[in-house]
């Protein structure tokens, strides 16, 4: 504001500027409407849940709401299961994208061409496509209702693999020689050279990996089918049931457990996450 | 440092046994490093591909020892399936819904976000998140907002005089419920990348035009749209694809109904695969879903090079 009154700035600026943020404004309260809405629910007693016109904010914070939902379903073991799958999940995918794109960037061989398209085409197809034959396999190996089942299809890594190869072939080539001078393996090269190097790019990357795999729904879905295994998008589906026959209250508070790590984690990293984002959308 | 980079390419050029022993020892190394990925990949990407098409020539409930060879039956049923068709109509107007309207209000929001300004994090990361927003949590509230009788979107549509349509258990307006929850939800990952495009767009150009006398419409419309095709085709794109990937809100807001009016290729298959266990069918349908994904990615190829003008 102060520049605009140390500068004669035209009314039509001014105009301009004010249209331009309450246009934002509104957008933004549009967005943010419904993580308004799904925290006041939460905290609503029945008597103002079932009420119109609504109650904006309660007249007391029904905080048992909370307690009363965690309870509802085992919100525990929810948590536990997203946690270890989630967890291992990128840990795994990381390890995996980093060997091939080391090797992709700094390996030769023979065929590296042909097998940089065939990892090409795998990012056309969609996991959707997928489900009943890696449901089958899974049945095969016995790992239905299982970590592993839930993990392991899907760390195979394309997106991140180019990511990282082409982060490390940006370190420059005097580095490697002079690991390899020292007697470092390529193996060795990754962990102490590459790796170290790229941490701003893996520190993203897991976030990334990380958010995207504990809101997945559809696969856990399938591929778990009692109360104990199952991920919080997959048991928070389930409250819906007429089984459970909680109120929205409940059903908002519960979704708030959910939500609580995503919106922290982005929250606290979303400068890096969106620049990430349209860094590699552009590149791509 | 320089000097040890010297001394190595020396040795290498000396000896040729060498370099062949590395070269064996390098080949190990790239299938030893890419072998994780490609074994993932093979197992779970690629064979997928030929044995959802091995599948859908046969009859089978997924649980049976035996599969019953029936050839092309199951696309014969595809043809004469009112809710296959059904599904594919909901697709194709969810994707196009999608790609007018949210690519259209993310193109205006990052041409207003496009400057220095107060607030411009905040207005970008909140309209950006939710992206990254549990899709369950989000269908969850918005099944809230839908409700006919004491959500918050009532509040909105009594304000202006109307009456609040049944969203969700109304054949006529459970699919618009559903675009417009996935144009919430996906307008700030578009906004974030037409945000990178612009960017990239150098001030000369409109400083050259504003010599010349040209309106802020005028250079919308002359220079920014121009060059920015290859963004707005990229994110045509990725929507429609999304739009043939859809499942989550859906399965969580309608499940499908009412009466299959939100229905969506991959809910059916998942209908048909996990719910009624015709894994043939389901196969069949996925097949169709592939070919059409590949359809529209080969497309892209080959029209980014006609369309977009740089």
């Amino acid at each position: 504001m102060g520049v605009i009154g140390r500068k004669a700035v035209g009314s039509r600026d001014l105009i301009a500027r004010f249209l331009t943020h309450a246009a934002l404004v509104f957008a933004a309260a549009v967005i943010g409407l419904p993580f308004l809405w799904m925290l006041t629910t939460a905290l609503k007693s029945p008597a103002e849940v079932y009420i119109f016109p609504p109650v904006w904010w309660p007249s007391e914070l029904r905080l048992d709401n909370f307690a009363t939902a965690w309870r509802s379903a085992p919100f525990g073991r929810f948590y536990v299961n997203s946690i270890v799958t989630a967890t291992s999940g990128v840990a795994l995918e990381i390890a995996v994208a980093a060997l091939s794109a080391y090797a992709f960037a700094r390996i030769k061989f023979r065929y590296r061409d042909q097998l940089f398209i065939v990892l090409l085409a795998a990012m056309m197809i969609p996991g959707q496509v997928a489900l009943i034959p890696n449901y089958v396999v899974l049945k095969h190996l016995g790992w239905i209702n299982t970590y592993r089942g839930i993990v392991i299809p899907h760390v195979s890594s394309v997106f991140g693999a180019f990511l990282l190869r082409q982060y490390f072939l940006t370190i420059p080539e005097s580095l490697y020689d002079a690991a390899e001078i020292d007697g470092m393996g390529h193996f060795k090269t990754l962990f102490f050279i590459a790796l170290p190097l790229a941490r701003p790019v893996v520190g993203t990357l897991a976030l990334y990996l990380f958010i995207s795999k504990w809101n997945s729904y559809l696969w856990p879905l399938i591929v778990t089918n009692t109360q104990n295994m199952r991920t919080l998008p997959v048991g928070l589906a389930m409250l819906r049931q007429a089984e459970y026959a909680i109120g929205p209250e409940h059903l908002m508070a519960a979704s708030i457990f959910v939500l609580v790590p995503v919106l922290v984690v982005f929250f606290i990293a979303q400068k890096q996450l969106i620049e990430g984002i349209a860094a590699g959308a552009v590149k791509g | 440092m320089a000097k040890r980079a010297q001394l190595v390419h020396g040795s290498a050029d000396k000896t040729r046994k060498r370099l062949s022993s590395r070269e064996k020892r390098d080949a190990a190394a790239f299938i030893g490093f890419t072998f994780p990925n490609f074994l993932l990949l093979g197992v779970f990407v690629f064979w997928p591909i030929i044995y959802s098409l091995y599948l859908s020539f046969f009859r089978w409930n997924m649980i049976a020892p035996r599969k019953t060879f029936i050839g092309l039956a199951n696309y014969r049923t595809m043809i004469g399936d009112a809710v296959f068709w059904q599904s594919m109509r909901n697709t194709l107007v969810l994707a196009a819904a999608v790609v007018v309207v949210k690519i259209g209000i993310a193109l205006f929001l990052a041409t207003l976000l496009n400057r220095k300004m107060r607030m411009r994090g905040a207005y970008r990361a909140i309209i950006f998140s939710p992206t990254f927003t549990t899709s369950v949590a989000i269908a969850m509230v918005w099944g809230w907002i839908f409700d006919p009788n004491f959500g918050l979107l009532r509040v909105f549509i009594n304000a202006v005089g109307l009456r609040s349509p049944n969203w969700l258990g109304d054949v006529q307006w459970a699919l618009p419920a559903i675009i417009i929850v996935v144009i919430w939800s996906g307008v700030g990952y578009d906004m974030v990348i037409f945000l990178a495009g612009l960017t990239n767009i150098s001030q000369e150009y409109y400083d050259a035009a504003q010599v010349d006398g040209a309106t802020p419409w005028q250079c919308f419309w002359r220079i920014t749209v121009p060059l920015l095709s290859p963004t707005t085709f990229f994110l045509t794109i990725v929507s429609v694809i999304g739009a043939l990937k859809a499942f989550d809100i859906v399965a969580i807001m309608t499940e499908g109904g009412p009466l299959n009016s939100t229905n969506v290729i991959v809910y059916y298959i998942y209908q048909n695969a996990f719910q009624w266990f015709k894994t043939g069918y389901a196969s069949a349908l996925a097949v169709v879903l592939f070919a059409i994904i590949m359809i529209i990615t080969l497309a892209q190829t080959r029209l980014s090079k006609r369309w977009v003008h740089y």
